[in-house]
């Protein structure tokens, strides 16, 4: 993975720079320190590090736009961080960019119950807004596996989503509102407590931009009420095939669960070994599907469903008859990451999305895969939206393996592509996937997407080297490529 | 004005590709039917999708379709019906509130327009239902964004940013959309004689209880007689959706919740119902009032209402839209309702006569900063101004 190269005249300048920035922050809020800085040098993609050049934790939106200001100014980079949870590298710094952590903007700044909008600082936690509401009987619905630790600014940034996604929409889904800081330092709002605005949608734009066009400095999300109950089921299958064979039936049977997931052998074994909730394992996949709602809508859905599943082949099916049964379904699903990271000293986990009928044919090619590189699979998938995470294990001690395993993952992703499906579903582009990006678009897409990149950041300061395989300055992508005269109309009466 | 039907995705490219070249604005439409919506557009020519019809491809079980942007609404709804699904957004069809032909109306021009009927409330609107699209930009080039599966953030979410932008920043050829099983039961219920405020706590009640309501209106007594309900009473509508033990179960769980008289309408009843909330209906037929349509907090709802009372008014999504129809005024009553509505939340100009629609901000102006963005954005993918000028914001 190739960064753009330091600019060394920026990192010649690290004390000046900290030195003025300790004029716009409280002194504390400037980070230069070498042991200090180190802290921030990687995010959840923990095979790249880079400790920034220096690192702000501003406490207030106008700090941030000081200091965007300054650096607009000055042509110094800035990487905005939450959390610091990417998969994708997306908070991974830059030797010559400011890292910017809103982690100490982590105040809930009101609770609107009535009008079931809720407003905080980016750095308040995915979790955190739940918890502001639960009291009240409501919820933030869309739930990273991280959303202990990742920040609802993180969660806009990559369009995050969780296991309940399949109903309750993505991130983008889910916000109403936004404050958001350009890189030449102007505070803009978009939306506010009301559903769609007229004029561009900034906010859907925004949403899922990876950090690239603005820092997010407040956000308004919907939050739900709770639904009156939940349960789950595990279902288990004698082949994947027949897994996804049942997942496309119900679907297609009208039935849209709150939560549809699917783990293939290694890693509902992996998941049993580590917390121990009863899963079989003497099967192939395990499907957990989750219905929320009244309980005869539950019961009768999933009535449904078993004879769906027991049409397909299903071996064995649990229904949870209690709540901690329920979360004990859960328990393995959620921790499959740190599951799969104890029987490997490293994992890579990918995030690719893929029409859901082509799961078999896809997890077959992937073994075979799997054989050439030499690494092992294991596979959490959130079935119900077609988004895989196969999780490579490697050992990134041994030499060359990183680079084979990023380059079985890179396989996996133009599979995904190949057979009418993308390269990521919730975890960004980032720098992970950044080259990759030519084999879904071509130069004319990108292009079209880099041009929107320049309305709000014309010098490619915010979070440059991400997402973008190449960036291509904005004087250029402007040029218009007309052929006067040239142009072929067969078919059009001229104008 | 002559008008540019291009049969085929080359075809398309080239006319915008020879706009471009000799800077001639070109007004974009696809059957026409919102082109007394939004400001009108000076331009020589018109560029129509119509041609550019067609499914091509519809996977059910992926709960995805994508269509020509020329396809008429009727036929991609009528594709799903068969497999027992929809659009969730529930797109309305505002014809008659427009005064041209309904049922013509076409995808591409429902997505530009970001439209979402009463669903929106809990299934969004056009945009949370674009996977992505095919388009053709002012610079004359063809490109695409987004995928064919629900779950996507490869790339910038062009998407959002394409629904709803009524044609001025690309060309849609092709639309891929979301779609979601059809409810297997409708009912609504509806609590008899409630003003706006009450209202307004009602629809807060029901939404913040566990009972799932998809839809929740509230029409005073005049404009429910209007769609023939209510017997003279006004009504506060919420709607169930889903399974029948579980609707019935819902709607007696709220009943207790809220109490009061009441009185309920069941599957076609209540389909028919929305259909008239979603299409302005209450408005249709008297064209000589203006329409806005304000979306608010949903608490706010209500109290415009009561800032308005020369204004016939209904509330939809719980209260957060406000549906308004004033006797016509020189500046489409345009001062009246912005300053009433204050300064949070949208207004929009939805039906006015031309010459007002040219003279106002049709929607919400806004402030310097981020007007300056959108236009940067609008440059971004339409350098020289040629699709749709003026059709948002005058000169833009
Ligand atoms: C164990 C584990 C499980 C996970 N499970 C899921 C899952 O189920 N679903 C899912 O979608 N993701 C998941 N993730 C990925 C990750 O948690 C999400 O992408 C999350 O949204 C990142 O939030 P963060 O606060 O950590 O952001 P960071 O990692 O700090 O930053 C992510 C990106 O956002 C930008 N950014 C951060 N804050 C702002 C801001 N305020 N303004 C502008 N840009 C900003 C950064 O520049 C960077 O590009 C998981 C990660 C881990 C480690």
């Amino acid at each position: 993975m190739k960064m753009p190269t330091p600019d060394a005249a920026i990192v010649a300048r690290r004390r000046e720079i900290a030195a003025h920035l300790r004029t716009l922050l409280k002194p504390e809020s400037v980070i230069d320190h070498e042991d200090e800085r180190r802290v921030y040098e990687s995010d959840g993609l923990t095979a790249y590090r880079q400790p920034p050049l220096i690192a702000v934790l501003p406490g207030s939106t106008a700090e941030v736009s000081a200091v965007m200001a300054y650096c607009q100014q000055e042509g110094i980079k800035i990487v905005p961080r939450g959390a610091g949870t990417s998969l994708s590298g997306g908070a991974l710094p830059l030797a010559d960019a400011i890292t910017l952590g809103l982690g100490k903007l982590n105040r809930v700044i009101e609770v609107d119950l009535p009008n079931r909008a809720v407003t905080v600082q980016p750095g308040v936690t995915n979790l955190g807004i739940t918890r502001a509401v639960e009291h009240a009987g409501f919820y933030y619905a869309p739930d990273p596996s991280s959303q202990i630790a990742c920040t609802i600014g993180g969660n806009i940034a990559e369009n995050s989503g969780g296991v309940h996604c399949l109903k309750y929409g993505l991130t983008t889904n889910n916000v109403l509102g936004l404050e958001f800081v350009l890189m030449n330092g102007d505070v803009l709002r978009i939306g506010g407590k009301h559903l769609d605005s007229g004029g561009y949608d900034l906010l859907g734009v925004l949403t899922g931009s990876e950090g690239l066009l603005g820092v997010v400095t407040e956000v308004t999300v919907r939050v739900l009420a709770k639904p009156a109950h939940l349960k789950a089921m595990m279902i288990g299958f004698p082949t994947s095939e027949s897994a996804g064979d049942c997942v496309a039936r119900i679907i297609a049977g009208g039935i849209i669960p709150a939560g549809m997931e699917m783990m293939d052998r290694p890693a509902i074994h992996a998941a049993e070994a580590f917390v121990r909730v009863g899963y079989p394992l003497d099967v192939e996949a395990l499907l957990i599907v989750e219905l929320d709602g009244p309980e005869c809508e539950i019961d009768a859905y999933m009535a449904r469903i078993e004879a769906i599943a027991g049409d397909c082949g299903a071996v064995s099916c649990r229904v949870s008859t209690t709540e901690a049964e329920r979360l004990g379904f859960w328990a393995g699903r959620k921790a499959a990451f740190p599951a799969v990271g104890r029987i490997s000293p490293d994992y890579l986990c990918m995030d690719g999305t893929i029409p859901r009928r082509r799961l078999s044919e896809v997890l077959a090619r992937m073994e075979v895969l799997s054989q050439q590189y030499g690494l092992r699979v294991a596979n959490v998938f959130h079935a119900g939206d077609g988004n895989l995470h196969p999780l490579i294990l490697y050992d990134a001690n041994q030499p060359g393996e990183l680079d084979r395993c990023e380059r079985f993952g890179a396989d996996i992703l133009r599979l995904c592509v190949e057979v009418g499906g993308v390269l990521t579903g919730e975890h960004g582009v980032g720098v992970e996937k950044r080259d990759l990006m030519p084999v879904m678009f071509n130069e004319q897409d990108l292009d079209h997407q880099m041009r929107l990149k320049c309305a709000f950041d014309p010098d490619h300061l915010l979070n440059p080297g991400k997402v973008f395989p190449q960036l291509r300055r904005c004087a250029e992508l402007g040029h218009l490529h007309v052929h006067h005269g040239e142009l072929a109309f067969p078919d059009l009466p001229r104008f | 004005m002559s008008e540019l039907r291009p049969e085929s995705i080359a075809a398309l490219t080239d006319a915008v590709a020879t706009a471009s070249a000799e800077r001639l604005p070109l007004e974009i439409s696809g059957a026409g039917t919102k082109r007394g919506m939004g400001r009108p557009v000076e331009a020589t020519h018109r560029l129509s999708l119509s041609a550019l019809r067609g499914i091509m491809l519809y996977e059910p079980e992926e709960l995805v379709i994508s269509a020509h942007a020329g396809t008429t609404l009727i036929e991609i709804e009528q594709s799903l019906a068969q497999k027992g699904q929809q659009l969730a957004f529930e797109p309305p069809d505002w014809a008659r509130l427009l005064g041209t032909a309904p049922g013509t109306q076409t995808i591409g021009g429902i997505v530009a327009a970001n439209l979402a009927g009463p669903r929106r409330l809990t299934a969004g609107a056009a945009r949370d239902h674009l996977l992505g699209f095919q388009a053709v930009s002012g610079r004359g080039e063809l490109f695409k964004a987004g995928g064919r599966v629900v779950k996507n953030v490869t790339g910038f979410d062009l998407s959002k940013l394409l629904a709803g932008s009524f044609g001025t920043l690309a060309v849609m050829s092709e639309v891929t959309l979301k779609v979601l099983p059809r409810p297997e039961r409708t009912a609504t219920l509806l609590l008899l004689d409630q003003d706006a405020a009450t209202a307004a706590g009602s629809m807060a009640a029901a939404l913040g209880s566990s009972n799932e309501v998809s839809g929740a209106a509230w029409l005073p007594a005049l404009l429910a007689q209007r769609v023939g309900v209510g017997e003279g009473a006004a009504v506060t509508a919420l709607r169930f959706e889903g399974l029948d033990a579980s609707v019935d179960f819902r709607l007696d769980a709220l009943m207790g919740l809220i109490g009061g008289a009441a009185s309920r309408l069941d599957g076609a009843r209540s389909d028919d119902f929305w259909c008239r909330v979603r299409d302005a209906e209450p408005f249709g037929a008297d064209p000589s009032r203006d329409v806005w349509r304000v979306s608010v907090a949903p608490l706010d709802g209500a109290r415009l209402v009561a800032a308005l009372p020369e204004a016939e008014a209904y509330l939809d999504w719980a209260g957060g839209l406000v549906w308004l129809a004033l006797p016509a005024a020189p500046d489409g009553n345009s001062a009246r309702i912005r300053q009433a509505k204050g300064p949070s939340g949208h207004a929009t100009l939805v039906r006015a006569a031309a010459d007002v629609r040219a003279r106002v901000a049709v929607f919400e102006p806004e402030p310097a900063p981020l007007a300056a963005l959108s236009r940067r954005v609008k440059a971004s993918f339409d350098p020289l101004g040629i699709l749709n000028p003026g059709r948002m914001v005058e000169g833009v």
